[in-house]
């Protein structure tokens, strides 16, 4: 079996260039590749395209590189709650392109198929529309969407082998399973890594095949945005 | 006039059993706490979970088990949990029954706005465009009028828009509508206490309302 472990996030991350066009799993702070992030920051690389359905918070998640000023640009669908970013934003320092959520996990879905584009309803009739292939199937009218082209995808996964195979947690998997595919390099951070046999393949959420690089993280936080609860009785 | 709960309350009258629903952010949310006894549903969260649970009892809160409100969840006997493309193949193929969303703007073609108003902070979309873009049957829980008083049931609308042609029905505060085929707004029932007279003042776009239009009933 082919051998996926580095060392850690340092060492998974050590060719991420300026420039580079990253994307990176999770939704809000859940199941966002933690370690990779702190590696980024450590590491200074600057003028990063991130496509990732949010932005992290001010002091967590993406929004530790945008407190960097490592992004030039966001590609996601939702960015709420976070002072800095909209700062940056509205002083022009940051760029941002807002496209609808399933538009988001389709473009994702199709690079990691094989497929050019994809076409969504999504946004026909809205100014996400604007200067896009408009085409009619059946009597309804859909956007082409093209599928991304990234260099790196960074998810987090709740278990992986040392071949690269990765199982992910309740909805940590959100966006992890459909980057993982369509990255021209994948690094996935894992929980818990196990050697090549120890996961059952039936089980098996993202082929190895996918992914490039694989290592256990440690010191996650797994911090919760919103803390909702009921009380007993 | 309903409160926020009044207008999840009428709406949930609208679900039936065997529904898969999708619930917005805001007062959609409170739709689940209004749910008849003896009807099956299935609450969908677009973040990639079918078998919406309540939320945990303190201290069981589970960092990985959050809602597309990114609000700590359960699950439920039954329950699936999927990535994020493959939750939007359910809402794309119209397996979701039904959608409830808030709006800033509906028009009375059926057009939606929600996501933007121009010159604030825009924080997105969300899976917003993708809902009302494919969804079979959504129900629009939103205010009749604005801060100022001005109507947001208009013939056409004057923020960016979420999606076109694609609202059916809306409750608001002072009633129940349908959007016409044809367009315009059908008066379908009223809140308690307040006269169709009342909510064509409140209604910018057009207002079709019979003679006798029916309270509301909970």
């Amino acid at each position: 079996m082919i051998n996926k472990v580095v060392s850690g996030a340092e060492e998974a991350i050590k060719d991420i260039q300026d420039g580079s066009v990253l994307m990176l799993g999770g939704f809000g702070l859940c199941g966002i590749p933690e370690n990779c992030i702190t590696a980024l920051v450590k590491k200074g690389v600057k003028e990063l395209t991130c496509i990732s359905n949010n932005a992290g918070v001010d002091d967590f998640g993406i929004g530790l590189m945008l407190q960097q000023r490592q992004v030039k640009k966001m590609i996601s669908s939702y960015v709420g709650e976070n002072a800095e970013f909209e700062r940056q934003l509205l002083s022009g320092e940051l760029e941002v392109e807002l496209i609808p959520q399933g538009t988001l996990a389709t473009r994702c879905m199709a690079a990691g198929y094989g497929m050019p584009a994809i076409f969504t309803p999504a946004g026909v009739g809205t100014e996400v529309a604007e200067g896009k292939e408009v085409r009619n199937f059946n009597g309804k009218d859909y956007l082409m969407e093209y599928a991304f082209d990234a260099d790196f995808a960074i998810v987090k996964a709740w278990k992986g082998d040392t071949a690269g195979n990765l199982i992910y947690r309740s909805t940590s998997r959100n966006f992890n399973p459909v980057m993982a595919m369509a990255g021209k390099i994948t690094i996935a951070e894992v929980e818990e890594l196990v050697e090549a046999g120890a996961l059952d393949p039936d089980q098996i959420h993202t082929p190895g095949v996918f992914v490039h690089r694989v290592f256990q993280g440690a010191d996650y936080e797994k911090r919760i945005e919103q803390r909702t609860v009921r009380t007993r009785g | 006039m309903l409160d926020k709960n009044g207008i999840a309350q009428r709406i949930a009258r609208e679900i039936r059993d065997g529904y898969y629903v999708n619930l917005g952010i805001g007062i959609p949310t409170l739709v689940a706490n209004y749910i008849p006894e003896g009807i099956n549903v299935v609450l969908q969260s677009e973040n990639g979970l079918l078998g919406m649970g309540p939320f945990p009892f303190e201290g069981e809160e589970d960092a990985d088990l959050i809602n597309a409100g990114k609000q700590t969840i359960t699950t439920l006997p039954g329950s699936s949990i999927f990535d994020s493309a493959l939750s939007f193949g359910m809402i794309r193929s119209q397996k979701i029954d039904l959608t409830i969303l808030g709006a800033m703007e509906v028009s009375e073609n059926g057009d939606i706005a929600n996501w933007k108003i121009p010159g604030k902070m825009v924080k997105g979309m969300g899976g917003a465009m993708d809902l009302v873009a494919s969804a079979k049957n959504i129900i629009v829980a939103m205010q009749h009028v604005n801060k100022a008083g001005e109507s947001k049931l208009l013939p056409k609308c004057t923020l960016p828009l979420t999606g076109v042609n694609c609202i059916k029905k809306i409750v608001t505060e002072l009633a129940v509508l349908d959007v016409l085929p044809e367009g315009g707004f059908k008066l379908i029932e009223r809140a308690p206490g307040v006269s169709v007279d009342f909510i064509r003042q409140a209604t910018l776009g057009k207002l079709f309302a019979e003679d006798n239009v029916p309270e509301m009933i909970f």
